[in-house]
């Protein structure tokens, strides 16, 4: 397969990553069209499946003519919310998967995997244990910055303070802080079980909302975020050669990996405070693009912007069906697709260079 | 049986009294010979192993004194050795000793666990709480208790011997790409824990209620639910698991040499692997079968020993003695936090406490690299 041939071979150049063969643009329109059917098949579907089924035209009519019928009632409160949040979710761990992943030069990152998700999680169930948060814009900012804390963090300790982390290492550092964010989490909702199932409960990962108040307010800065990746994506393909050859093709480093990490922290601080954390959507969805775009980061990350929301929408989507008329999180069922993601990945020759 | 010792700088002995050329490993060592079997032990490892499991032994006694009816040591201590109060007798022996003995023999199989994994992956990551094995015994204990709703420890014990043998497999061949390297093995482990850890909390939080709060505080490692009726079948399998070890350590000693070197001298590779694997995963089965998940005490006790031991290797015995140690210092504070606080699962202590010992680890191990 030739994007994979070229994965594999290390760029030795910009004009290597950027300038496409004729065969990479079909392949980017084939995908463009491919991903635009899948996000409207995927919107179609999160508005149509559930546990009281509508036929399509039922759908369709409650959805442009609310009128207060059970049809309507049904797309208005329960579906479009959930799908919003599905999208917006999707778009932001993606975009933050791929970034990260660009950033650290490890194939491996996902917001996830790197604890972002164990750190908005235990801010949370601090909040709720010490402040008495439950709801509100307060939970969200807390558990924004539980995020943005614990991707700091990881990024330190991954690194041991100084230079860039090894993939591998990364990963078992995200798994040794969520193990121990999880563990002191656990132990604070020993005191008062029945505060914190709720917040157990939200860790899971789901994307079932009523209103979109918290979407509203975590949508400026996700929209700030998602600019900021693509303002730097260039500078990103220059990355990708190493920080001495970006240096000296010109590329400001320190600067686009701090723009990076602030980018990535927000996507996936805001996501997590929405929805309790989605892991491996940021893992699988650059590597799906790539197959279409190649190595180029600009395009890689204008996909992932697009595709995110197709896997979480589908994911949810699943989650619904699989045990009707229960429910399963979308973040448990993301975990359970993304998982041989990773193991696939880590199968692969190249699994530690990007 | 004769035993020499010997001591670090001297020379070698050549007098008529020498029955054969002696080497010097560079520390003292104790060697032991029979007709059939010899073996060398490190005279430092010996002693730290020894020490260390007598300080496991002092501070689960001491904590067979606290509790609900707080009792003085000379009341734990004649009660154990059979005197004393009669009342006193049946909180020791009947409450309290069960817990304590959990402490020490599952500390011990942890640890001895660890070791056995550490040295197969040669990875001090490698240890059955960080691939992922017991995230497999665990989901198929869940899967027997809430599914088909029995708790019988045999059961049970079988489950999470199977679960964690069929993941340990899966994890193997997924990892396995014309031999096995370390980090690979680890993170296709963390993938299969991840999915695991999705079906654990489905399961949980989907289980009706009165079960989910049985399995909650268990699924968080605890040994307070420990009662002879459990341990002693525990017990019986970790004996087994013990003498197992002790036949094939030689063999792993070996094996840390790498695939050729140890087919060169004599070890029986594949049979040998596998039969250590099997143990293994046994020791986390075991015990999570009993206590639930207790996380880390595998990744951390056979590192720690090996420093405090001073030897090259990751040593069984002195691994276990370190588990002991470690579980009963998990097990001091849990109580302690109950008497004065709340009740805290052994297993959440370990993950704090251990995680962070394992985040040093990553911390020093990024720096070596650079």
């Amino acid at each position: 397969m030739p994007a994979t041939a070229a994965l594999a071979q290390p760029p030795t150049s910009v004009e290597d990553v950027t300038a496409a063969p004729q065969f990479l643009w079909r392949r980017r329109v084939l995908g463009l069209v491919v991903v635009l059917a899948a996000l409207l098949a995927a919107l179609f579907l999160s508005l149509l499946v559930g546990a009281s089924m509508k036929t399509p035209a039922e759908t369709w009519q409650g959805l442009v003519h609310p009128d207060g019928s059970e049809a309507s009632l049904i797309v208005w409160t329960l579906r479009v919310p959930r799908t919003v949040l599905a999208v917006v979710a999707g778009t932001a761990f993606a975009v933050a998967g791929a970034l990260i992943q660009a950033i650290t030069r490890n194939p491996l990152a996902d917001p996830g995997i790197l604890g972002v998700n164990a750190g908005a999680g235990f801010a949370v169930t601090v909040g709720v244990g010490l402040l008495g948060v439950t709801g509100g814009p307060l939970f969200l900012w807390i558990a924004f910055a539980g995020a943005l804390v614990a991707t700091v963090l990881v990024y330190l300790i991954g690194s041991g303070g100084r230079g860039s982390a090894s993939p591998a290492t990364l990963v078992l550092a995200g798994v040794a802080l969520s193990a121990v964010l999880g563990g002191i989490g656990t132990v604070m909702e020993l005191f008062d079980p029945d505060t914190f199932r709720d917040v157990r409960r939200w860790g899971l990962g789901s994307v079932v909302v009523t209103d979109l108040s918290g979407v509203e307010l975590m949508l400026p800065y996700l929209l700030v975020a998602l600019v900021i990746a693509l303002a730097i994506s260039g500078s990103l393909n220059a990355i990708a050669l190493g920080d001495d050859f970006a240096t000296s093709l010109g590329a400001h480093v320190t600067r686009t990996r701090l723009l990076g990490i602030v980018a990535v922290t927000v996507l996936a601080g805001g996501g997590t405070a929405l929805t309790g954390g989605i892991a491996f959507v940021g893992l699988m969805v650059p590597h799906v693009v790539r197959w279409f775009t190649g190595p180029d980061q600009r395009w890689v990350i204008a996909y992932s912007a697009l595709a995110g929301p197709v896997l979480v929408l589908l994911a949810d989507v699943l989650g619904r069906v699989v045990v009707i008329p229960s429910e399963i999180e979308v973040g448990l069922v993301t975990a359970v697709v993304g998982a041989p993601v990773l193991i696939a990945l880590v199968r692969r020759k190249k699994a530690s260079g990007l | 049986m004769s035993l020499y010792m010997r001591q670090r700088r001297e020379g070698p002995e050549g007098g008529p009294g020498a029955r054969r050329a002696v080497v010097d490993f560079g520390t003292p060592t104790l060697e032991l010979t029979t007709r059939r079997l010899s073996s060398r032990i490190g005279v430092r490892s010996l002693t730290v192993t020894l020490v260390m499991a007598a300080i496991a032994v002092m501070i689960v006694i001491a904590m067979m004194a606290i509790g609900d009816f707080p009792l003085t040591i000379p009341d734990v201590l004649a009660a154990l050795a059979g005197t004393g109060d009669e009342f006193h007798r049946v909180i020791v022996i009947e409450w309290r000793l069960p817990i304590a003995l959990a402490a020490l023999v599952f500390g011990a199989l942890l640890g001895l666990g660890g070791a056995i994994f550490q040295s197969l992956t040669r990875n001090p990551l490698g240890s059955p709480d960080i691939i992922g094995f017991d995230a497999g015994s665990f989901t198929a204990v869940l899967v027997t208790m809430l599914v088909f709703g029995t708790r019988n420890y045999w059961t049970v014990a079988t489950a999470a011997i199977v679960g964690g043998i069929v993941v340990a497999a899966v994890v193997y061949l997924l990892a396995f790409r014309g031999g096995i390297q370390g980090f690979r093995l680890i993170i296709v482990g963390i993938g299969v824990a991840a999915m695991l850890g999705s079906v654990n909390s489905y399961l949980i939080t989907r289980a009706n209620l009165q079960d989910a709060i049985a399995v909650g505080f268990w699924s968080a490692g605890t040994l307070s639910r420990t009662s002879w009726s459990n341990l002693v079948p525990a017990m019986l399998l970790a004996a087994v698991v013990v003498l197992g070890s002790a036949l094939l350590a030689s063999g792993l000693r070996q094996l840390e040499l790498g695939d050729d070197g140890a087919r060169a001298h004599g070890v029986a590779l594949n049979r040998d692997r596998l039969l250590l694997m099997v143990l293994g995963v046994m020791t986390t089965a075991i015990v999570t079968a009993a206590a639930g998940p207790i996380g880390f005490i595998a990744l951390a006790a056979p590192q720690l020993a090996r420093r405090v031991a001073g030897t090259a290797g990751v040593g069984l015995a002195s691994s276990a003695a370190m588990g002991a140690l470690l579980l009963s210092a998990a097990h001091a504070i849990a109580v302690l936090s109950a008497m004065w606080f709340l009740p805290i699962p052994v297993g959440l202590v370990t993950v704090c406490i251990g995680g962070t010992y394992f985040i040093i680890l990553l911390i020093r191990e990024a720096r070596r690299h650079l």
